[in-house]
């Protein structure tokens, strides 16, 4: 009786270990199922690269919104790797215990305030701070610029959570050892450790590229969500999040599949995504 | 002469490099500063400005039973959000946790079979949320026939908050020292008995700082539910459409008509993560003293 209830249980357990490889498999089957055939039928060229997005003349090209994408992520880490890396060089490195106390638990609420809050911030003050800025060169207030500066904000936490254990892990005789040699406490964080930790420091970018890309609300808040090619980075634009989110909502027949089709491509860039940050992550471990 | 020359050209050069040095640190040691500084102060800045525009604009009757277009009540949403909460805690952590005590207890350590758990774990914990919320809608809300309904929405919520949970539960199991193990397995416990009534209590504060962090990932949730749960303003059942706290607010803030409203939801939100917050790193705290 006893084995029998100990290996039921075993089973049970595998059982549960199982569930999430079943989810993972469950989600690339259903979006794929969904999103593959619409891609078909709009041609895969059309889809990817189309310049123009009219679903109510049945044209269906993304390209913009993956232009969209790219360029929202990629200055928002411009703007908020820098502060994220300092901020947790300064952790590590330059905090004293009291400080360091109140400011980590800071930095994991940051990490908690949900997006729809930091989208309301951006509208009640990014949108007119950026507006103001951008006005005299025809600028306006739902921006790229606005949307990269929210982001940039959102993934600081997430960079940070991952870099500082990073430049923590690097063995403190580094550190030593540069001073040793007659270096300032600065230039031996900078050029001893931080080289050491890079491949810690790259996963935290990459995991932020991956939070940034991915992040729906408040992005579509604050980025205008116009349907056509950036056209500067005062101006507004659409994201691939954004374009499942506004147009799900009444989409229906091919609209609606092109809309789920949107969802794969912004699927498979987030899984590449995962992956090179697996791999950055497991180097450091060997 | 020259001699002298070369001398005191070298000397200067050694001068100015040391003060180029020095510049550099100080340069450093500034910018690193600043940067921690406007970490904090953005955070002090949100949450001070939400505070200070939002908290007079909470009034009694926004909390009232009903949600009208004159009145837009957030009692219903925090009712839907709450059933929300349960519903995906009652599915994802027994799941999670069993997951995480098979990887830690029972299998190999390195095995194939962990590394796959591990990276479908890692995969769920990239994928962004209107991805879960587009599969939802496929899955739950369409081929399941559930419609937009809380339960579409807490199976969504329960994928997605899997992987936080396990990686948390795995975390509590493997700081549990092995001296409990070995003591309980010396008294002659089984291995079941031994993780139900040694490992699992020993853990449980870490498990509980994990679970409330997914209460956290719940409450602020809104791109996965939009399409599984819906968006309408009223005390749902299970079965029903029901809008949660934060998607309220996204319709208030978006629409634009209710900015004094969504100041007043923002502020709820808010301090709903702060105290979900505080009790996380309370409840880490424990197990951190236990060992210490």
């Amino acid at each position: 009786m006893k084995t029998f209830k100990e290996k039921a249980m075993k089973i049970v357990f595998l059982f549960t270990a199982l569930v999430s490889v079943g989810c993972v498999a469950l989600i690339c089957v259903f979006l794929i199922s969904s999103g593959v055939p619409a891609m078909k039928e709009i041609g895969f060229g059309r889809f990817l690269l189309g310049r123009t997005w009219k679903p109510g003349a049945e044209i269906f090209g993304i390209f913009p919104m993956i232009v969209g994408s790219v360029y929202v992520t990629g200055l928002a880490l411009l703007i908020g790797v820098p502060v994220a890396l300092l901020t947790a060089v300064y952790l590590a490195y330059f905090c004293p215990a009291q400080v360091y106390r109140f400011i980590k638990p800071a930095i994991e609420l940051l990490a908690g305030i949900p997006s729809v809050v930091y989208g309301f911030f951006g509208i009640v003050v990014l949108v007119p701070a950026v507006r103001a800025l951008g006005e005299p060169f025809g600028g306006k207030g739902n921006s790229i610029l606005t949307a990269s500066l929210l982001l940039a904000i959102m993934i600081l936490p997430t960079i940070i959570g991952v870099v500082e254990p990073a430049i923590r892990a690097v063995p403190r005789s580094y550190y030593e050892g540069s001073l040793a040699l007659g270096a300032t406490h600065e230039r031996s964080v900078f050029s001893a450790v931080l080289p050491a930790a890079r491949s810690g420091v790259l996963a935290g970018i990459v995991l932020g590229l991956g939070r940034a890309m991915g992040e729906t609300m408040a992005v579509i808040m604050v980025a205008g969500n116009q349907a056509r090619m950036p056209k500067g980075i005062l101006q507004g634009v659409r994201t691939l999040t954004g374009n499942i989110v506004l147009e799900m909502g009444y989409a229906a027949g091919l609209h609606r599949e092109a809309l789920i089709a949107t969802g794969v491509v912004l699927f498979v860039f987030i899984l590449l995504i995962n992956l090179a940050f697996s791999a950055l992550k497991g180097r450091d471990r060997g | 002469m020259t001699e002298d020359k070369k001398k005191s050209r070298q000397e200067r050069q050694r001068q100015w490099t040391a003060r180029w040095i020095r510049v550099q640190s100080v340069l450093l040691r500034l910018a690193v500063h600043a940067a921690a500084a406007a970490t904090v102060l953005i955070l002090g800045f949100l949450i001070g400005y939400i505070l200070i525009r939002g908290v007079p604009n909470l009034k009694p009757e926004l909390f009232s039973l009903h949600y009208t277009s004159e009145n837009q009540s957030m009692l219903p949403a925090i009712v839907n959000t709450c059933t929300m909460t349960a519903m995906a805690l009652l599915l994802a952590v027994p799941e999670g946790v069993g997951a995480a005590v098979y990887l830690v207890e029972y299998a190999k350590k390195g095995s194939r079979l962990v590394r796959l758990v591990r990276l479908a774990t890692e995969t769920l914990s990239g994928i962004p949320s209107i991805v879960y919320g587009l599969f939802g809608m496929l899955l739950f809300g369409n081929r399941l026939h559930f419609g937009y309904s809380l339960i579409s929405g807490s199976l969504t919520l329960a994928i997605m908050i899997l992987p936080l949970i396990l990686r948390t539960t795995e975390e509590a199991l493997l700081s549990v020292p092995d001296t409990y193990r070995e003591g309980s397995f010396g008294l002659g416990a089984g291995k079941l008995r031994t993780v139900m009534s040694i490992v699992l209590p020993a853990a449980a504060p870490g498990i509980l700082s994990g679970v409330i962090l997914a209460i956290g990932r719940i409450v602020g949730e809104t791109a996965a539910l939009m399409y599984t749960s819906g968006t309408v303003a009223k005390i749902a059942g299970l079965g029903d459409s029901g809008i949660t706290l934060a998607l309220h607010m996204y319709k208030q803030a978006s629409e634009g008509l209710y900015t004094e409203e969504a100041y007043a939801t923002s502020v709820v939100l808010l301090l709903l993560v702060l105290l979900i917050n505080f009790a996380s790193s309370r409840a880490a705290g424990r197990i951190g003293k236990k060992q210490g």
